[in-house]
């Protein structure tokens, strides 16, 4: 989905904070815990989680620290799955308990085609209502591969918990000046990317 | 406001976790120690340490730092260090005198944190995320790396799951060290790519 989590390239933003300035706060690290526990209880996986935050109500995830936004999807899945429900946790929490906004349903994987490390390809022109884990600012744009990781599950169909096939995806190189051109630091961009996402470009 | 809710006034973090906490326990999740062993062994097996050895050894021991380049997972678990499940690739980028590998995850906030510990927070915040794919140069000036122009910026986006790891380039001044004396100065920024440990005088 085109949320405000989708930051690459976005402006506007300052300087970053670095070094960053030392904090304790006792509820993250039981945030943290609680999620690696529903998580290894497959109440959820990594891509539901993922799409849980990414659904959160714009202001709240720009607003929200990173472990605020954690258990924000937890709460939500929790829900969601049907282990409680949003007045139970308000009135154990003595206040107003702000969820994600509501799951739309994800999309089956495109059928296998397969890369080759050194080929030039482009990023499907897709615009996807549920979880997706290409980046806008590769949309549309043709980069080459450098490089093919082992199978995963295809985020948009596993972050919707449906059955999600196992497939490649590929480091993809880009040039900045082809993702923003003339408005840019010149680098190589390199990106992970679902086999689904791709498309091949042919030869002219 | 976007939230539509009743009630007046919003609870605190603390007291939204403890909520979910209850739930998860009334439910069997979550049984007694887990919060306590997570957090112990979180906090004491997942640090930047394991990274920093992985790059002393490789800086001292050429056929390990073959094997890494190649199969950074092997690698890794040759050192006895272990991954979670959907961390299923582990990838170490090789900076040279002419090329500087960075990591960033724009999505969310993704790294390889059994190996080069939890994320720092300016890591997982909208300013880094937001900027170092497009104004790479820039932000790492920012951040104390002065790039010169002839240097090659590679950015890496952790958009799968696929995980990270710079291996940055050895200080001269550490020649001929220790791995053990090595690993001492390998930072977790450097880790990532927000240094070249430049610092590093011996």
């Amino acid at each position: 989905m085109d949320g405000l989590h989708d930051l690459g390239g976005k402006q506007g933003f300052g300087r970053v904070i670095h070094p960053w300035p030392p904090h304790d706060e006792t509820w993250e690290p039981t945030v943290r815990a609680m999620t690696a526990c529903a998580m290894r209880n497959h109440i959820y996986n990594m891509d539901e989680q993922r799409h849980a935050i990414e659904r959160m109500e714009p202001r709240h995830y720009v607003a929200a620290a990173y472990f605020e936004r954690h258990l924000t999807a937890l709460a939500s899945l929790l829900v969601e799955k049907g282990l409680t429900t949003r007045e139970e946790l308000e009135a154990l929490a003595g206040g107003r308990f702000q969820l994600s906004g509501p799951i739309g349903p994800g999309r089956e994987a495109a059928p296998p085609q397969r890369f080759e490390i050194g080929e030039t390809v482009r990023v499907k022109d897709d615009y996807v209502a549920g979880h997706v884990r290409a980046p806008a600012y590769i949309r549309g744009k043709t980069g080459v591969v450098v490089a093919v990781s082992p199978p995963y599950p295809f985020p948009d169909a596993a972050g919707h918990g449906m059955q999600a096939p196992m497939e490649p995806t590929y480091d993809v190189r880009f040039r900045a000046r082809d993702l923003w051109p003339d408005s840019c630091d010149d680098a190589l961009n390199h990106v992970g990317v679902f086999q689904s996402y791709l498309e091949r470009v042919s030869a002219t | 406001m976007a939230d539509h809710s009743g009630i007046q006034e919003a609870a605190t973090l603390e007291q939204r976790t403890a909520a979910v906490e209850l739930v998860l326990r009334r439910h069997g999740v979550l049984t007694d120690d887990f919060i306590h062993d997570f957090t112990e062994h979180a906090d004491d097996a997942w640090v930047t340490a394991n990274g920093a050895r992985m790059v002393a050894r490789a800086w001292t021991d050429p056929a390990f730092k073959a094997r890494m380049l190649a199969d950074g997972t092997g690698a890794a678990r040759e050192m006895g260090f272990d991954f979670p499940e959907h961390h299923r690739h582990f990838v170490v980028l090789e900076n040279t005198p002419d090329i500087h590998n960075v990591i960033v995850c724009t999505l969310c906030s993704c790294t390889a944190y059994t190996i080069i510990g939890a994320a720092p927070g300016w890591y997982k915040d909208l300013d880094y995320r937001a900027r170092v794919v497009r104004e790479s140069r820039t932000v790492l000036r920012e951040m104390g790396l002065d790039l010169p122009e002839s240097t090659e910026i590679r950015v890496w986006d952790t958009t799968a799951d696929t995980r990270y790891m710079v291996l940055p380039v050895q200080p001269p001044a550490t020649r001929g060290w220790p791995a053990e004396r090595l690993a001492g100065i390998v930072t977790q920024d450097s880790l990532i790519g927000a240094s070249r440990l430049d610092e590093v005088k011996g």
